[in-house]
C-alpha cells in the first residue's frame, strides 16, 4: 500500500514499503516554466530531510529540490538528463526525481497528505 | 527561385532588415582580408610542437566583412537609436570625445610593463581619475583594478574580509543584504566566504530598520546596501544604518550602481560608507558596448584602504609610481592580492577622465539634477495609467508594478514585448523582486524633454491598449523585429553553442 | 552643458508636472548633514580644452608607436586592421546593451555566436563563453570552476605561468577557502609536475607558450589528470600563438583559459583586454559567464538567444557559478571581426610571421657578447640572461628610445636568481630596422 505525502517546498514523496519515490508537484512545475535541466545527486547519498537534495532549472528560475525525508539515494531517474519536459509533462510520474531508502520513516508524520496540500497551496494565492 | 514564406520577397530580406548568415556560410579557402608578406624561411624553434590540420577558420575579403558586421549591426538598438528605460542600468549618451581621446597615440599604444619613467602621462591619468573619484565620494582612497561593477563588489567585500582578519575578527561570517539587492551581491558575498543574511524592505520600500537592527550581532562582517536602492528610492535611515554597522564592528559596503542620482549632492562617504564600488559604464558615460568591457573601481576608508589591491598609482620622489608589491617603499604592506592582470581597465579610465573633465563639478551635480527629475516627470505622467509600486518622489529611476494589469491577461513581459515593436527597448523587469512584476524606469539625464514625452505617449497608449482587452496584440509582440520572441526554452534544453558544418554535406547545418 | 538637453523652460514645465518648487524637493529623503554644496573640482570644459590637456598627459609616454618595441609578458603589440575600429565604433555596437532582449540584439547575438564557435576552434576544444574580463581572470575562474566538477580544492600552478594570472589565483584561493600549490618560476621550462599529482588535486594549470617563452606538449600531463580524476587548465597569454603551436585541445586539455588581446585590441596600458574561455561538452553547465544559444522564432526563423543563464547571479544569487555579471563585450567584438578579416590564411600566416620575426631576433642577440638565449623552444617570446640585472639594461635602453623588453623582476621582484632575466617579444610589427637598433644599443650599454 503506497502513501504520497508533500512538503511546504513542493515536493511528493510516494513510500512503497522502505522506499520513497521523489519528484515536485504539479504546482510547483506550473511556476517554473519549461524545465530545461535537471541536477541530480549521486546515487548513494545520504540526504537528511529538508536540505537540498537536486536543482530543478527552467529558463527563468534554478529552485532547489529538497529531501522530503532523510537516507540514502537508491536510484536517479536518468530519462530526465535528456528530456527534462517530462517535469511538466508527468511531474506525479514519469517525472520522478530520485528514490530514496527511508532511515527515519517517522518523519512521514510530518508531512501532508493530499487535502493538506491542495488547502496549502490554496493558500498560496 | 522561390519567395520567402515569412516575408514575402525572394531575398527574405525586408527591406532595410537585411538577413545575414553566418561568416562560417561564407567561407572560400584561402581568402583572406589581409594581405602579408610571405614569412623568410628560418630555422623553426616550435620544437615540434606544431598544430596539424587545418583550424576550420572561414575566409572572407574585406568588403565581406565589413558589409557582415554592418548588417549585424543594424540588428541592435542602442543608446544612439533610442532611450533605453532601463532602470539601474543608467544608458546616458556615450561621448564621442571619449573615444578620440582613448585612441591617442601615447595613450593607445602604451605597454602596461613599460618603465614606469616612460609612462608618467599615463599614471598622471590615472592619478587625475582617482582624485575626481575621491573628491565625489569624500572618501580618502580608491583601487581602480577591478575589470566590472561585479568585480569591485569583489575588491569591497575581499578588503573588508581582509581587515576583520589583520584585526583577529576573522571569525565574522555574516553579511547582511536587502533582499532588493541586485543578484551581484548575494553572489558576491558567498564567493568570499559568507553567509547571506536577508533583510527585508518595509512597505516604504526601504530597508527595515528594525528587522535589520534584529539580525545585528557580533558575527556580523558587514552589510551591503545600495543607496539610493533598486527601488528608485533614497534610503532614509542610511546614515543611522552605516551607525549601527560601525557599533557591532563591522563595515558598510555600497553597491554604487545608483550613484547617478547623487553625483556631485551626496558625498557616499558622508553617509558612513566604507567602500563603495563605482560602475564607470553607467554613472560615467564609459560604452556598454553589448555587454562590456566596464569598469568599477572601489573608493575606501580609512580603514580599508590600507587593504586595497596591487597595483596603484603613488606620488614618489621621482614622480609617478606603480605599486605592485606589498613591500615597495610606498606601500601600505596590507593589500589582500591582485584582482586583474596588469593595472585595470586604462581604456576607461581615459574615456571616465574626459567624461568628468567636459562635465566638470558644476556639470556633474546637474546631471544628477537632470536625472531625478527626468524619472519624476516620468512617473508623474504615467502614475494614472500603470501602478507605482511606492508613494512619494523617486529619485533617478521610476517603480512600477503591474497592478494595473490585473485585470488582463497581459503580463509585464508582454508590455515589454509590445514596447519593441513601437521601438523602444524594454525597462528592466521582474527586478527588484520585492515588487511584484516589476517595471523599473531609468531615462538618465541625456534624454530631452520631446524624448520623454514620446516615451510617455506610448507608455500610456499602451497601458490603456492591455487595459482595454486587446490581449491577442500583446502575446504576438513583437512582429516588426527582425526577429520575433525565440524559443528560449529549447536552446536550454538542447543547447547549441556554436557553428558546426552538417556532416552529411559538408555545409553549414540549419 | 552639451551633453545636456534640458532647458530651464524644460525644467519649469517639469517640476509644474511633478508638483514640487525646486529640483531640491526631490532630494528632501537626504539628511541635512550630508547635503553636499558646492564639490571642489574644476567647472566643465568645451571638446578642445579637454583634448588639450588629455593630450598633454599623453605627450608625456614614450608609445611603442614610436619607438622600437619587443615587450610582451602577456600584452603583445599587433597590428590590427583599419576596419575593424571603425566598425566597433559603430552606435550600434559601441552603444548597445547586454543583449537580454534578443528580438532587438541579433546582431551582438550572432557576433558572439561567431566568436564563441572561433575560440572553440583555435584551442581545438569542444563550446566557449562569451567572453570574461582577462586572461588571468578567466584562468582564475577555471581553477574555480575545476574544483565544482572534481569537488576538489587543491589546485596546482606550474611555474611558466603569467605571476599575474598566479597572483589573481592565489587571491581567489584565500578568500574561497581553496588550496593553491604554487611551482617556483621555471625560467629552464624544465619543471615536472607528474609527481605533484594526486587524488586530491583538482587541477594542474599551466600555460602555452610559458611565461618564459618555452613550448611544451602537455598530452602525457592530460593523462596523468584524467587518471587521477583532476583537470588540465592550459592558460595561453599570447592567442597568435595558435595559429602554428599545437592547441590545447589537441594536448587533451579540459579547461583553455587564455587572453585575447593580441587580436583587434591596442595594448591601452593593460586595458580592457578580453578573456577567452573554453571547455569540453560534459562540462558546459559548470561554465561561468555568458553563453549565447541557437535557436528559433516564432516564426521558425533561425536567431540566437542568451543561455543557460540560470548559473549566473541574477538567478542563481549566492548560488550562482560566479558573481560575474559582464562579459568583455567590444573586446570580444573587435576580437571576432580581425579575426574573421584573417580567416585561416591569414591566422596561420600571422603566426608564422612572428616567429619567424622572433627567430631572427633570436639570431642577431645570440651575436650579442654576454647575451644568452635561454630557451630551446619558443613562439615570439623568449628569455634572455644579461650579463648584469635586466633592470638596468632596460631603462638604459629606454633612455636611447629604445622599449627592450620586460626584466623578469619586473613580475618577480623578490627572486634575485631572476634578475638578470629579460623577455623578449617580436611580432610582425618589428622590422629589422628595429632589430638593428636595440642590438646597437645592446652593445653600447651592456
Amino acid at each position: 500500500m503506497s502513501t504520497v505525502k508533500f512538503t511546504e517546498e513542493h515536493e511528493w514523496i510516494k513510500v512503497e514499503g522502505d522506499t520513497g519515490t521523489v519528484g515536485i508537484t504539479p504546482y510547483a512545475q506550473e511556476q517554473l516554466g519549461d524545465v530545461v535541466y535537471v541536477e541530480l545527486p549521486a546515487v548513494g547519498k545520504q540526504v537528511e530531510k529538508g536540505k537540498e537534495m537536486a536543482v530543478v532549472e527552467s529558463v527563468k528560475a534554478a529552485s532547489e529540490v529538497y529531501a522530503p525525508v532523510s537516507g540514502a539515494i537508491v536510484a536517479v531517474n536518468d530519462k530526465l538528463a535528456g528530456e527534462p519536459a517530462t517535469v511538466n509533462a508527468e511531474p506525479m510520474a514519469g517525472g520522478w526525481f530520485v528514490k530514496i531508502k527511508l532511515s527515519k520513516p517517522d518523519e512521514l508524520n510530518g508531512l501532508m497528505d493530499q487535502a493538506a496540500y491542495d488547502k496549502y497551496v490554496k493558500g498560496l494565492h | 527561385m522561390q519567395r520567402d514564406p515569412v516575408t514575402g520577397t525572394f531575398s527574405g530580406n525586408r527591406g532595410l532588415q537585411i538577413e545575414e548568415p553566418l561568416i562560417f556560410e561564407q567561407d572560400a579557402p584561402g581568402r583572406t582580408g589581409v594581405d602579408l608578406p610571405e614569412p623568410p624561411q628560418v630555422k623553426s624553434r616550435l620544437g615540434g610542437i606544431e598544430r596539424k590540420g587545418a583550424i576550420g577558420l572561414p575566409g572572407l575579403s574585406e568588403p565581406q566583412v565589413v558589409r557582415h558586421y554592418t548588417r549585424l549591426s543594424q540588428k541592435n538598438y542602442a543608446i544612439d537609436t533610442g532611450l533605453y528605460p532601463l532602470g539601474s542600468c543608467t544608458m546616458k549618451h556615450n561621448p564621442r570625445l571619449n573615444e578620440k581621446m582613448v585612441r591617442l597615440p601615447g595613450l593607445a599604444d602604451l605597454h602596461p610593463l613599460q618603465p614606469v619613467k616612460t609612462v608618467q602621462g599615463a599614471l598622471e591619468l590615472i592619478d587625475q581619475l582617482a582624485h575626481w573619484l575621491k573628491t565625489l565620494t569624500g572618501m580618502p582612497a580608491v583601487a581602480l583594478s577591478p575589470g566590472a561593477g561585479a568585480h569591485g563588489e569583489l575588491c569591497g567585500i575581499m578588503a573588508i574580509r581582509a581587515a576583520h582578519e589583520a584585526k583577529g575578527e576573522g571569525h565574522r561570517k555574516r553579511i547582511l543584504v536587502p533582499e532588493s539587492a541586485h543578484g551581484t551581491n548575494p553572489a558576491t558575498a558567498a564567493g568570499v566566504g559568507y553567509a547571506v543574511d536577508p533583510i527585508p524592505a518595509n512597505e516604504r520600500g526601504r530597508v527595515d530598520l528594525a528587522a535589520f537592527k534584529a539580525k545585528l550581532g557580533a558575527d556580523v562582517a558587514g552589510i551591503m546596501i545600495t543607496n539610493p536602492n533598486t527601488c528608485g528610492l533614497f534610503e532614509n535611515d542610511i546614515m543611522e544604518i552605516a551607525e549601527a554597522i560601525h557599533g557591532v564592528g563591522a563595515y558598510f559596503y555600497g553597491d554604487g550602481a545608483n550613484f547617478n542620482a547623487i553625483v556631485g549632492r551626496v558625498r557616499p562617504g558622508d553617509l558612513g560608507v566604507d567602500c563603495m564600488h563605482i560602475n564607470l559604464h553607467k554613472t560615467f558615460s564609459t560604452p556598454h558596448g553589448g555587454g562590456g568591457p566596464g569598469a568599477g573601481p572601489v573608493v575606501l576608508s580609512a580603514a580599508l584602504a590600507p587593504f586595497a589591491p596591487l597595483p596603484y598609482v603613488v606620488h614618489g620622489p621621482n614622480g609617478f609610481d606603480l605599486v605592485e608589491r606589498n613591500d615597495h617603499a610606498l606601500a601600505s604592506g596590507q593589500a589582500f592580492g591582485r584582482l586583474k592582470s596588469f593595472h585595470g581597465q586604462m581604456g576607461m579610465f581615459v574615456r571616465a577622465v574626459a567624461y568628468m573633465m567636459s562635465h566638470g563639478g558644476d556639470g556633474l551635480r546637474q546631471v544628477a539634477n537632470d536625472a531625478v527629475l527626468n524619472a519624476n516627470y516620468l512617473m508623474a505622467s504615467l502614475k494614472d495609467e500603470m501602478t507605482p509600486a511606492f508613494e512619494g518622489p523617486c529619485m533617478h529611476e521610476a517603480l512600477f508594478d503591474d497592478d494595473f494589469l490585473k485585470n488582463t491577461d497581459v503580463s509585464t513581459l508582454d508590455i515589454a514585448k509590445a514596447m519593441i515593436d513601437e521601438g523602444y527597448h524594454p525597462m528592466t523587469m521582474y527586478f527588484p523582486l520585492v515588487v511584484h512584476g516589476a517595471l523599473l524606469i531609468e531615462p538618465t539625464e541625456t534624454e530631452s524633454k520631446d524624448s520623454l514625452d514620446q516615451f510617455i505617449a506610448v507608455m500610456r497608449g499602451l497601458a490603456r491598449r492591455a487595459k482595454s482587452g486587446d490581449t491577442a496584440y500583446f502575446h504576438a509582440a513583437p512582429t516588426l523585429t527582425p526577429r520575433r520572441r525565440l524559443d528560449e526554452t529549447a536552446a536550454a534544453r538542447k543547447p547549441v553553442l556554436r557553428w558546426k558544418p552538417s556532416p552529411i554535406t559538408g555545409e553549414a547545418a540549419e | 552643458m552639451r551633453y545636456l538637453p534640458l532647458t530651464d523652460a524644460d525644467r519649469r514645465t517639469m517640476l509644474a508636472k511633478i508638483g514640487v518648487p525646486s529640483v531640491d524637493s526631490l532630494f528632501r529623503d537626504v539628511p541635512e548633514r550630508a547635503r553636499f554644496g558646492k564639490i571642489d573640482l574644476p567647472d566643465h570644459l568645451g571638446e578642445l580644452e579637454v583634448e588639450r590637456a588629455i593630450s598633454a598627459m599623453a605627450a608625456k609616454n614614450l608609445g611603442t608607436g614610436r619607438a622600437p618595441s619587443f615587450l610582451g609578458a602577456g600584452a603583445y603589440r599587433h597590428h590590427v586592421p583599419s576596419s575593424v575600429d571603425h566598425l566597433i565604433q559603430r552606435g550600434e555596437f559601441l552603444t548597445s546593451y547586454t543583449p537580454y532582449q534578443p528580438e532587438v540584439t541579433q546582431g551582438t547575438l550572432e557576433y558572439l555566436f561567431e566568436f564563441q564557435t572561433q575560440v572553440a576552434l583555435i584551442a581545438d576544444m569542444d563550446v566557449a563563453n562569451a567572453s570574461m574580463y582577462d586572461g588571468a581572470t578567466a584562468t582564475a575562474e577555471a581553477v574555480m570552476m575545476a574544483n565544482r566538477v572534481t569537488r576538489r580544492s587543491k589546485a596546482v600552478l606550474s611555474g611558466g605561468l603569467h605571476p599575474h594570472y598566479r597572483e589573481i589565483v592565489a587571491t581567489h584561493a584565500h578568500f574561497g577557502g581553496f588550496t593553491a600549490e604554487f611551482l617556483p618560476p621555471d625560467p629552464q621550462g624544465q619543471e615536472s609536475l607528474l609527481d605533484r599529482i594526486d587524488n586530491q588535486t583538482s587541477c594542474v594549470v599551466v600555460q602555452n607558450p610559458g611565461f618564459f617563452g618555452h613550448l611544451r606538449d602537455y598530452a602525457a600531463l592530460a593523462q596523468a589528470c584524467q587518471k587521477a580524476g583532476a583537470l588540465l587548465i592550459v592558460a595561453v597569454a599570447e592567442i597568435v600563438s595558435l595559429g602554428a603551436v599545437k592547441p590545447p585541445g589537441a594536448m587533451g586539455a579540459d579547461i583553455v583559459a587564455a587572453e585575447g588581446q593580441s587580436l583587434g585590441n591596442a595594448l591601452g596600458f593593460g586595458g580592457p583586454y578580453v578573456g577567452l574561455f573554453a571547455t569540453r561538452e560534459k562540462y558546459v553547465r559548470q561554465m561561468p559567464g555568458r553563453l549565447v544559444g541557437q535557436t528559433v522564432d516564432t516564426d521558425g526563423r533561425r536567431g540566437w538567444v542568451l543561455t543557460l543563464s540560470t548559473r549566473e547571479q541574477h538567478i542563481r544569487r549566492e548560488k550562482a557559478t560566479s558573481n560575474i555579471c559582464t562579459n568583455s563585450g567590444l573586446c570580444a567584438l573587435a576580437f571576432t571581426i580581425h579575426l574573421t578579416i584573417l580567416g585561416e590564411a591569414g591566422f596561420t600566416r600571422l603566426a608564422d610571421l612572428n616567429h619567424a620575426t622572433a627567430v631572427r631576433l633570436a639570431e642577431r642577440l645570440s651575436s650579442v657578447k654576454g647575451v644568452e638565449v635561454v630557451n630551446d623552444t619558443f613562439f615570439n617570446e623568449f628569455t634572455v640572461r644579461l650579463p648584469k640585472p635586466a633592470t638596468s639594461v632596460i631603462d638604459a635602453l629606454a633612455d636611447r628610445g629604445i622599449l627592450g623588453g620586460v626584466p623578469v623582476s619586473r613580475l618577480y621582484p623578490k627572486e634575485s636568481a631572476l634578475a638578470d632575466l629579460l623577455l623578449l617579444a617580436a611580432t610582425e610589427t618589428n622590422t629589422d630596422a628595429d632589430i638593428d637598433a636595440l642590438v646597437r644599443a645592446l652593445k653600447e650599454v651592456l
